[in-house]
């Protein structure tokens, strides 16, 4: 049986920043939700089902905040389902949401993830310490730096290229009008001059922590083809893995390749590198770029480093990567996923603005989440795909 | 839509689990015995999903290691709600729906003894205007209890009825934690615990983890004599607030209700963890007189967070497969005084 | 002896929230000793105004003040109070429709038993001492006294020439008791005899350490105990040198993935008694304990490893293992 044809016909995203104290986390939901609506041109009434998606409980101190937001986010009276994948929740949150409608339940899905992390601080909400072990974690970039070292080792990557990476994203970010950093004078210099956090990973090479949201209109065929721009789903993959296990790859982990290869396969493309006009991967850490531009079949094993240095996946390369600036220039996240997502849909709807990949008609949104555990990727298209 | 059944169901309850919080010793056992029951392995497992909480934990991201249950080389089609595992199931029901798996196991688990847990749920209200009055789970439902008593709608007999029939069913129950019938009078002699309710008027405090198996069409009626087929399944949220809702009703469930097809209903197990909230289930879904309801005995026997929605589901399909029921109902709840609502109906087919 | 290990954990956090303007304005107007409430567009008048109005979905922009008095709508008796409730010994939850307003506000009422409240009663608020803008400035209700209490609220409220309430603190402070599966405590409790236990997974033959309630490749629980030696290589590592809220190690420190002799997966730890810039990739280290008496079921009591001297392990001898 074949999934009901499915495409985003809104996207809307919030101002992001380190602090929206101008709004609740039901006012920063509906800027996102808002400027999605009226991208799709409907109303609230117009809205079957609602999906919420946000990553810990712990970052806003509320136990499943979508239940006090209902409300707010006109999902009172209506089906709303939570998802919490981790990091990668974003993107589950929209794949659930296509899942709706994809299945035939439901015409018109509204879709929200946000995270308000100004409310607390992500570095103890990920770090509460656990009796009996040893109290040597610190947060996400203490967690990921020994596998990009173990990246770098593995590769041969001149240690320079997470700094070509960061500076490309920041660029990238001022074309951006939503992005969270706006730092003009980002070189790969100034990225190398930062300070050392979590060796190998530099200050400037870090994502930031953001309130932010991001929202989505998903729709069925009919309402899909009396838009003007939608962006058809040609695939949608989620996989997971278990964060440690003997002998488990974590620089490529099989979930990853596993969910890129599965992916590929929905959508028919067998060379993603020539088939896909524009990426939006969810690097939270720059070394992140060149590990997924592997893992994702854009090059080969230990080549990614060398796709990143030649400038291919700059705005106007040959692969762009990270258009909108990227998790290293605003990272609300529990959005960061739907942002990537979003972000690709705008690309394949032509309504990137600065950022805009000229005529990309095919591109792959991806968020990971977790110890590089749980994948989902969604590939969106000008086209309606034939089934 | 496809045809989904249930052909899978294991559950574990328990006054306090002593292991972790991750409950991945509690699952490991149970994903066996749904195996042992369809005959397959994890990898004829098309899709997981999962449904618990970090704040039941007391950490972030306090799903990550179940997994490991699952045994997951090579890594599996996953995802998770922060919901009741009923949600898990739908969002499997929905998966099986688009064509890209034709089976699922779904499960939840929760340890509530971990913390106090009337006190944690006062983190699912409004954090502004709530949560920092720390109004317990218990209080609110008190709220609700008085709001019908003094409309007339029922009194604290009718609900020491439901009290104790579910409590004699219960005796039934091998994994209820609380059981044993008395009488009417004997319950209202009871002290008052939250006025006006008495301890047994509320679930008990419970750990516990529960596994569904879901299967579409010919993998269904492959593994199963008799599935528990699913014949509608629906869901809808309520506002939060106590101040703007009549709390004497569930729109939500009256709505989830709206499109299935209750007539003919056999049996409904209600995920009701306070006695009035059965009778409120009841008015809404519109049940007949002669429709049993909790026959396990129901969330006043045992109600693990985040599975106790979940376990009325498997209870009610497990009426089918041996043949004793034809059309069942099961339904599950979350959030503060019936917010929000799933239904789901089965049937049997000979 | 329990079967697991548990010990108590508290997660607390004064969480910062900003209000946003129609939950500033409620909060505000309780700083300054008046209730407010927002006005639907069905003409309803909700406390606390509702963010965005129930049917049109638009911010709520119209505020009225309504009285410091009302009548309660339901209430429940709570025999034992939790931590941080309004009150520490028994008081009732009440829903209270204030004068002036169409729906019912939650707080706790004080009194004495349960025998003193009924549903119909009149109540007013007694606000707290120190108002900061919070729910919590309304300490509770408590029974009207006479025909005083409306200007008793308005004495109480302060000139409104300060500026409006942005932001609130909310301290979040929950007590769990966690506990380690019987896996895991087993490995805390050979910590505690100086031991290191991992087991074998029955499946995959994979020794792990600690051992797992289930292998997470196969789903197996590991069973056969296998004692590891306190000597093995670093894998990979990284050096913390940010500091950061409830850190338990001064930065800089290297926290290094050790995979042990006989092992098939690395544990995280700490690698001193070595300049942090000079750890590698491949190095030989050992566990340095602390002194015997200091030994508990945790993995604390190896204070941190340190580089053994030998020459370092090949790669090929750990790459599967990154």
């Amino acid at each position: 049986m074949a999934k009901q044809p499915a495409a985003v016909i809104g996207v809307g995203q919030t101002h992001h920043r380190a602090k929206r104290e101008d709004v609740s986390m039901a006012g920063l939901c509906r800027e996102a939700i808002d400027r999605a609506m009226a991208d799709a041109n409907v109303g609230f009434d117009d809205i079957d089902a609602i999906v919420v998606g946000k990553a810990p409980d712990l970052f806003e101190g509320v136990m499943m905040p979508e239940l006090f937001l209902a409300d707010s986010l006109g999902a009172a009276g209506k089906p709303l389902i939570r998802v919490h994948t981790a990091g990668s929740v974003g993107g589950s949150t929209a794949i659930v949401a296509s899942s709706l409608v994809q299945a035939g339940v439901h015409k018109r899905v509204l879709t929200v993830a946000f995270e308000k992390q100004s409310e607390s601080n992500a570095m103890w909400a990920l770090s509460v310490p656990v009796p009996f072990n040893m109290p040597v974690h610190a947060g996400a970039g203490g967690y990921f730096a020994p596998h990009v070292r173990s990246y770098i080792r593995r590769s041969g990557a001149p240690t320079h290229v997470g700094a070509i990476v960061a500076a490309k994203d920041r660029q990238n970010a001022l074309k951006n009008p939503y992005a969270h950093l706006k730092n003009k004078d980002t070189t790969v210099e100034t990225v190398l001059a930062s300070q050392m956090l979590w060796d190998p990973i530099r200050y400037d090479e870090t994502c930031p922590s953001s309130d932010g949201a991001c929202a989505l209109v998903i729709a069925d065929e009919d309402t899909a083809k009396a838009s003007p721009n939608p962006a058809w789903i040609h695939g949608t993959v989620m996989r997971s893995e278990a964060t440690t296990a003997a002998e488990r790859d974590q620089v490529n982990p099989q979930a990853s390749r596993d969910a890129a290869a599965a992916i590929y396969k929905q959508a028919g493309i067998t060379n993603p590198i020539e088939e896909i006009d524009a990426a939006e991967i969810y690097v939270p850490f720059s070394w992140f770029e060149p590990m997924w531009l592997e893992s994702l079949g854009f090059a080969a094993e230990g080549d990614g480093w060398k796709l990143t240095e030649s400038g291919a996946t700059a705005l106007d390369g040959t692969m762009p990567v990270n258009m909108s600036g990227g998790v290293l220039s605003s990272n609300p996240i529990g959005a960061s996923g739907m942002l990537r997502f979003a972000e690709a849909a705008l690309q394949v709807r032509g309504a990137a603005g600065e950022h805009q990949v000229d005529g990309a008609r095919r591109a792959l949104g991806h968020a990971y989440g977790g110890g590089s555990q749980f994948f989902s990727m969604w590939i969106v298209g000008s086209e309606q795909p034939v089934s | 839509m496809r045809d989904v059944a249930v052909v899978g169901f294991a559950q574990r309850q328990m006054e306090e689990f002593d292991g972790s919080p991750t409950c991945v010793e509690m699952l490991v056992p149970l994903f066996a015995e749904c195996y042992e029951q369809t005959g397959w392995t994890r990898r004829d497992i098309g899709f997981w999903c999962s449904g618990s909480s970090d704040y039941l934990a007391g950490r972030s991201f306090s799903f990550v290691q179940a997994v490991d249950a699952i045994g997951v080389i090579p890594p599996v089609n996953e995802s998770h709600v922060e919901m009741d595992a009923a949600w898990a199931l739908y969002e499997a029901w929905v998966k099986i729906q688009t064509g890209e798996v034709d089976t699922a196991l779904v499960y939840g688990f929760g340890k509530s003894s971990a913390g106090v847990l009337r006190r944690t749920l006062a983190l699912q209200l409004d954090p502004y205007t709530m949560t920092p009055l720390w109004p317990d789970t218990v209080s609110l439902a008190g709220l609700q209890a008085r709001a019908g008593i003094d409309a007339g709608l029922w009194d604290e007999r009718a609900m020491a009825e439901v009290v104790n029939r579910s409590l004699t069913d219960a005796e039934k129950n091998d994994y209820a934690i609380r059981k044993g019938g008395s009488s009417v009078e004997e319950l209202l002699a009871r002290p008052m615990y939250a006025d006006p309710l008495r301890k047994h008027d509320c679930a008990p405090v419970t750990d516990g983890a529960a596994a569904i198996v879901l299967a579409a069409d010919d993998q269904a009626r492959d593994v199963a004599e008799r599935p528990a087929w699913i014949t509608g399944i629906s869901t809808y949220v309520d506002p939060i607030s106590m101040g703007t809702r009549d709390l004497t009703r569930s729109p939500s469930t009256a709505n989830a209700a709206r499109g299935l097809d209750l007539d003919g209903l056999e049996v409904a197990e209600l995920h009701a963890p306070f006695s009035h909230q059965e009778l409120i289930l009841r008015t809404e879904l519109g049940l007949a007189d002669d429709v049993a309801v909790n026959p396990s005995g129901g969330p006043l026997a045992g109600n693990p967070m985040f599975t106790g929605g979940l376990i009325r589901f498997g209870e009610a399909a497990r009426k089918v497969w041996a043949g004793e029921n034809t059309k069942v109902l099961g339904h599950a709840t979350s959030g503060p005084a019936l917010q929000q609502n799933l239904v789901c109906t089965m049937e049997g087919r000979s | 002896m329990t079967r697991t290990l548990s010990a108590p954990v508290t997660v607390a956090f004064d969480y910062t929230r900003s209000t946003g303007p129609v939950l500033g304005r409620f909060l505000t107007g309780l700083r300054d000793g008046v209730v407010i409430g927002g006005r639907t567009s069905e003409g309803t008048v909700v406390v606390p105004p509702p963010e965005f109005d129930p049917v049109t979905h638009e911010a709520v922009t119209d505020f009225v003040e309504v009285a410091s008095t009302g009548t309660v709508t339901s209430w429940s008796w709570v025999s034992e109070p939790v931590k941080h409730q309004p009150l520490d010994r028994p008081f009732a939850f009440a829903l209270v429709t204030l004068d002036g307003a169409d729906t019912p506000l939650l707080h706790a009422l004080d009194v004495a038993s349960a025998d003193e409240v009924s549903t119909g009663m009149r109540v007013q608020i007694r606000w707290a001492e120190e108002r900061v803008g919070a729910i919590t400035d309304i300490q509770c209700f408590e029974p009207e006294q006479g025909g005083r209490a409306a200007s008793e609220a308005s004495d109480q409220s302060r000139p409104r020439d300060e500026e409006a309430v942005t932001g609130v603190i909310t301290p979040v402070e929950l007590d769990y008791l966690y506990a380690a599966s019987p896996e895991e405590s087993a490995f805390y409790r050979g910590l505690a005899e100086g031991r290191i236990l991992g087991q074998c997974c029955p499946t995959c033959q994979k020794v792990y350490v600690p051992p797992r309630s289930a292998c997470p490749s196969d789903g197996t629980p590991t069973n056969e105990e296998i004692e590891l030696p306190d000597k093995g290589t670093v894998t990979t590592f990284c050096i913390v040198n940010v500091p950061f809220m409830g850190q338990k190690i001064t930065p800089p420190y290297v926290s290094a993935y050790v995979l042990l002799d006989g092992a098939d997966i690395a544990f995280l730890h700490l690698i001193l008694d070595i300049p942090a810039e000079e750890v590698r990739m491949g190095m030989r280290v050992e566990a340095v304990w602390k002194p015997r008496e200091e030994w508990s079921t945790t993995i604390e009591n190896i204070s941190h490893f340190r580089p053994t001297g030998e020459p370092d392990a090949d790669y090929d001898t750990y790459k599967q293992h990154l």
